[in-house]
């Protein structure tokens, strides 16, 4: 949260520092028994609850940075928090556990395919899967973006994003080389205002979370 | 050779451009994949995407899929490794120095500015996958069922999917049924 805190947790950390099978162990745990985006609710219990390598704040911290870089979000975690406990080999540690179950699942699974892909029957359940996935992401975006879209100028951030990508079908290099810089100097820092409203940021953004958890 | 390269480069891409996570670059992935490598047609992207929702773990691991659909398990590898490593890597070091510079008003500025345009780019993913899938009103009342069932209450996304899955296929054994009497 912030510097002092941070030594803290370091100091913390270093007294007793889960060791990389118990690493491994949770990871792995979180990346076989998570479906359809679940990853971070797991994640979440795991480590904050279950475990207490982080608290709320951290894990918070960490999820934010982890939505901002590029890459899977519970990926991006495992990086942070593994690095976080053990340093570069932490990390790999993590996200191999992590994505480790799903991939043996995923290439069985895609093997079958590739034998049964024919199949009328297989490719029906596929289409019925694919729909109610749309539910699932919709739901997804819909509670992650609550804040976003009240807010005018996120909200036409947000209709410019998807008009570009999906009605004028811009590749998305350049929608992120254009809106991202467009949306940084939008967002400038300007001044004393910031702190009070990275504060309240913050605690939306912790509910937000919650009641995206929570149920 | 040249198809592990151009696997290679086009995965790692598709890697640094996912800012907002996996359903973000999925247009993009769409793109690429079937309109201009023609590794897969439009149908196997979307049973590959949803063979991702019945694994385990994070769903872009279907990337491997499609990296076995050309070029076997050697392509599952090259794909994975593409997607994967350079994001953790980034990820390791970029988090380093965000920590060091948790205090600049920069950092904030930028967390704001990418949550819509992830947003965005999230909506984009959903509307492709949409398109894929909604072609009639069986499929559009499953992906209705399934948000209004995830507004009420949590249920596991796993059986949910199973039973949109299985919806859709029982109405399409039904209705062949009927139809050769």
């Amino acid at each position: 949260m912030n510097d002092a805190g941070a030594i803290d947790d370091a100091e913390a950390a270093a007294r007793d520092r889960p060791g990389l099978g118990d690493i491994f162990k949770v990871f792995l745990m979180a990346g076989a028994i998570s479906f359809g985006g679940g990853v971070l609710a797991y994640l979440r219990e795991f480590l904050v609850r279950d475990h207490g390598w982080l608290d709320d704040d951290d894990f918070l911290d960490a999820l934010e940075v982890s939505e901002t870089l590029p890459g899977l979000n519970s990926v991006n975690m495992s990086v942070i928090v593994g690095d976080r406990m053990r340093g570069a080999i932490g990390a790999a540690v993590a996200a191999v556990g992590l994505m480790l179950p799903g991939m043996v699942v995923m290439m069985t699974l895609g093997v079958l395919w590739e034998q049964q892909r024919h199949n009328p029957e297989v490719g029906h359940f596929l289409v019925g899967v694919a729909a109610s996935a749309v539910g699932l992401l919709l739901t997804v975006t819909l509670q992650l973006g609550h804040k976003q879209f009240v807010r005018p100028l996120d909200l036409m951030i947000i209709a410019a994003t998807f008009v570009a990508v999906s009605v004028f079908k811009v590749s998305l290099g350049w929608v992120l080389l254009v809106m991202g810089p467009v949306a940084i100097w939008l967002y400038r820092p300007r001044g004393a205002v910031e702190t009070a409203e990275r504060f309240t940021h913050l605690r939306d953004r912790f509910h937000s979370h919650r009641s995206h958890w929570r149920h | 050779m040249h198809k592990l390269i151009s696997l290679a480069w086009v995965f790692a891409l598709l890697g640094i451009l996912a800012v907002g996570g996996g359903t973000a670059v999925l247009p993009e992935m769409q793109r690429m994949t079937v309109s201009q490598f023609h590794w897969v047609t439009d149908k196997q992207f979307r049973d590959i995407y949803s063979l991702g929702q019945v694994a385990p773990g994070p769903n872009m691991l279907m990337v491997m899929v499609i990296g076995y659909r050309v070029a076997g398990y050697l392509g599952s590898a090259i794909v994975a490794f593409a997607f994967f490593v350079p994001d953790c890597l980034l990820t390791l070091f970029a988090n380093r120095m965000w920590l060091r510079y948790s205090e600049s008003p920069w950092r904030h500025a930028i967390q704001r500015a990418m949550a819509p345009i992830s947003i965005g780019l999230m909506l984009s993913g959903t509307y492709a996958i949409a398109q894929l899938s909604i072609h009639n009103l069986m499929s559009f009342a499953i992906a209705a069922a399934t948000l209004s069932v995830l507004m009420w209450r949590r249920v596991n996304p796993l059986l949910l999917i199973s039973v949109g899955g299985l919806a859709y296929l029982v109405f399409f054994v039904a209705t062949a049924h009927s139809a050769t009497p």
